[in-house]
């Protein structure tokens, strides 16, 4: 009876992943094909997919768009949500809960309202679509998640260790740069890789917000139209790639910070 | 008579409702070492942060050598503070740390250095200066917290219940080495603490607070033997504390009733008058009574043998609300349950003003 419970929830657990991972499997299966259809049969292992897709300026400047607005965007998210976690740790602000409620509200509001509320906004200023309208955006999704890591990590123990550093004569913004940043700098980078991960994978907002030059996720759509080839299978491989690498990142200075 | 280092002027403190200091007024002479002694919630601890910048007072003034400090910054003002937690910065070096009061003062790189490993080797650290502070124990990273406060060179430093945090015997080393560290540098030291035989073995000033107001100040040895008020003499030390009227005032003596019989004191008190007297522990006699005044009799309730002293105590049988409290030596042969004469010498019985 035991064995058979056993059994029976490693087939689960195999289901479950399975459930999760086939598509992504599948995906990166088929652009490896060597032929033109991503179905089966397999015909790989070939190269040529990922050659083609490399070969194709449009892929390529979109990728390096997207890495652009990701790098950009992610560390103005990182800086402007450590100032406010900072402020908000340090300093007795009249209606400190709602502005700290307020500020996080956005993470749970769906990227296409803030995509439109945004591409309506830009309209009426006068901000043309473009990368920066799209960077802007994604400032606005990932300044709350900045936010709400740094300051879960910014504890009262560091308190008289920024006080210290003022006793000795240090003026605020030395305080800043030489004593909080260097201690937060695994919730610092914790909140910048994961900014990343989501400004690279972000379509909503990009799509809304650009026109001619975008973003890697835009540019995956627009080939998506012309039907599934090996090369979408390629170009999203590597999207896939990308973002495995930055969330890795992300749980490493997580987990340097845990231990410490 | 030289102008005092430190001149705390009627400094009153309000966090919200609760008034934690109630005009309190001291003066800190150059090159002393001043204990702040109290219970926690006396105010001891506020005072400090008053004087190192990081509380400004509700009211009064603070002149440090001479200049109104009241609502200077920390920064910029000639104190340092060492703090209980030691707060040193966990991505520096143990040498970065120290150097870091002479970094913000533009001190030069070699200088720099130099002048950490020389205020490293005063707390005897100088084979640390590479390490960071997570490689160091508590004690370790209490002397770099010391070096590297001092190294600036403050008119007074500043010590928040420096030793709490560690174990009793490490705690008595550090205390001799503090002291001798404050003799060899000079700087005024003002620390706080709870513990009494702290305060004993390390000020030259020691000012006893309670509930936001100074009870007492002083020496430590007058402190202790000719405590001022009630508080100071159960605070600093324990005592037995005996409430009486005047009753006669004649030739310079004065006649105390007691609930354990009269007491004479010297001095002329007026008639009528309530007193309070306390009797330091080592004083009370037990056992036949060799002493000058009697006091009654007791029943010993319970010996502690504490090493080198037994501590003793003991319910009057005139008077159940009275308790004794005596030090015996060692070779000492009572026992609880024991009935014995309670006395002690005239001159050892303390009045206090409240």
């Amino acid at each position: 009876m035991r064995k058979v419970v056993r059994i029976a929830s490693w087939l689960y657990a195999l289901a479950v992943y399975a459930f999760i991972f086939l598509p992504v499997v599948v995906l990166v299966l088929f652009s490896l094909q060597a032929t033109s259809f991503p179905i089966p049969p397999f015909t790989g292992p070939s190269l040529r997919w990922y050659d083609a897709v490399l070969s194709d300026t449009r892929l390529t400047s979109a990728l390096v768009n997207s890495l652009l607005v990701a790098s950009i965007s992610s560390l103005a998210a990182v800086t402007l949500g450590f100032l406010c976690a900072w402020g908000f740790a340090r300093f007795v602000l009249p209606g400190s809960g709602l502005l700290r409620g307020l500020i996080t509200l956005p993470l749970t509001v769906s990227y296409l309202i803030i995509g439109m509320g945004l591409l309506v906004l830009f309209n009426w200023a006068g901000v043309p679509k473009s990368l920066l309208a799209a960077g802007i955006g994604h400032v606005v999704i990932n300044l709350p998640l900045c936010f709400a890591i740094i300051y879960s990590q910014m504890g009262n123990h560091q308190i008289n260790i920024e006080r210290a550093a003022r006793d000795l004569g240090a003026p605020e913004w030395k305080v800043l740069l030489l004593i909080t940043v260097p201690v937060m700098a695994p919730a610092i980078f914790a909140g910048f890789f994961l900014s990343m991960t989501f400004s690279w994978d972000e379509f909503v907002i990009s799509f809304l917000l650009t026109r001619f030059g975008t973003t890697l996720p835009v540019e995956i759509w627009n080939l998506l139209r012309s039907g599934l080839n090996p090369k979408t299978n390629a170009v999203g491989s590597l999207v896939f790639a990308v973002s495995i690498v930055l969330v890795v990142l992300f749980e490493l200075t997580l987990l340097r910070r845990r231990k410490a | 008579m030289t102008a005092p280092l430190v001149d705390i002027s009627s400094i009153s403190h309000r966090f919200g409702q609760h008034t934690v200091l109630k005009d309190v007024s001291l003066q800190i002479e150059p090159g002393s070492y001043t204990i702040l002694l109290g219970p926690s919630g006396s105010g001891k601890t506020t005072l400090l942060s008053i004087l190192g910048g990081f509380v400004t007072p509700s009211e009064g003034k603070v002149f440090i050598r001479g200049e109104d400090c009241t609502s200077v910054p920390p920064a910029k003002r000639p104190t340092t503070t060492v703090f209980q937690d030691y707060a040193l910065f966990p991505h520096m070096s143990v040498g970065s740390n120290v150097g870091f009061g002479l970094r913000m003062q533009g001190v030069d790189g070699a200088t720099r250095a130099a002048k950490a490993r020389d205020a490293l080797a005063l707390v005897g650290l100088a084979a640390a200066f590479d390490k960071k502070p997570h490689q160091l124990s508590g004690g370790q990273r209490q002397r770099v917290a010391l070096a590297r406060a001092l190294v600036i060179e403050p008119a007074v430093l500043l010590l928040d219940e420096p030793l709490g945090a560690l174990d009793l015997k490490l705690r008595r080393q550090m205390q001799d080495e503090l002291k001798a560290i404050q003799k060899r540098v000079g700087t005024a030291f003002i620390h706080v603490t709870h513990d009494q035989e702290e305060a004993m073995a390390l000020a030259d000033h020691c000012v006893v607070m309670n509930d936001g107001r100074i009870e007492d100040e002083g020496p430590p040895e007058r402190v202790y033997h000719r405590p001022a008020t009630r508080f100071s003499a159960t605070f600093m030390g324990e005592s037995t504390i005996l409430a009486g009227t005047v009753t006669e005032t004649k030739d310079r003596t004065s006649t105390v009733a007691t609930p354990v019989g009269p007491v004479s004191l010297p001095g002329a008190l007026p008639v009528g008058a309530a007193v309070v007297l306390a009797i330091r522990p080592e004083h009370l006699v037990l056992g036949e009574a060799r002493g000058g005044v009697r006091l009654g009799t007791a029943g010993v309730s319970d010996v502690v043998f504490q090493g080198s002293f037994k501590r003793v105590l003991a319910v009057s049988v005139e008077d159940p609300s009275l308790h004794f409290i005596a030090r015996l030596p060692a070779t000492a042969t009572v026992r609880p349950g024991d009935t014995v004469a309670v006395s002690c010498d005239t001159d050892q019985i303390i009045l206090l003003t409240d």
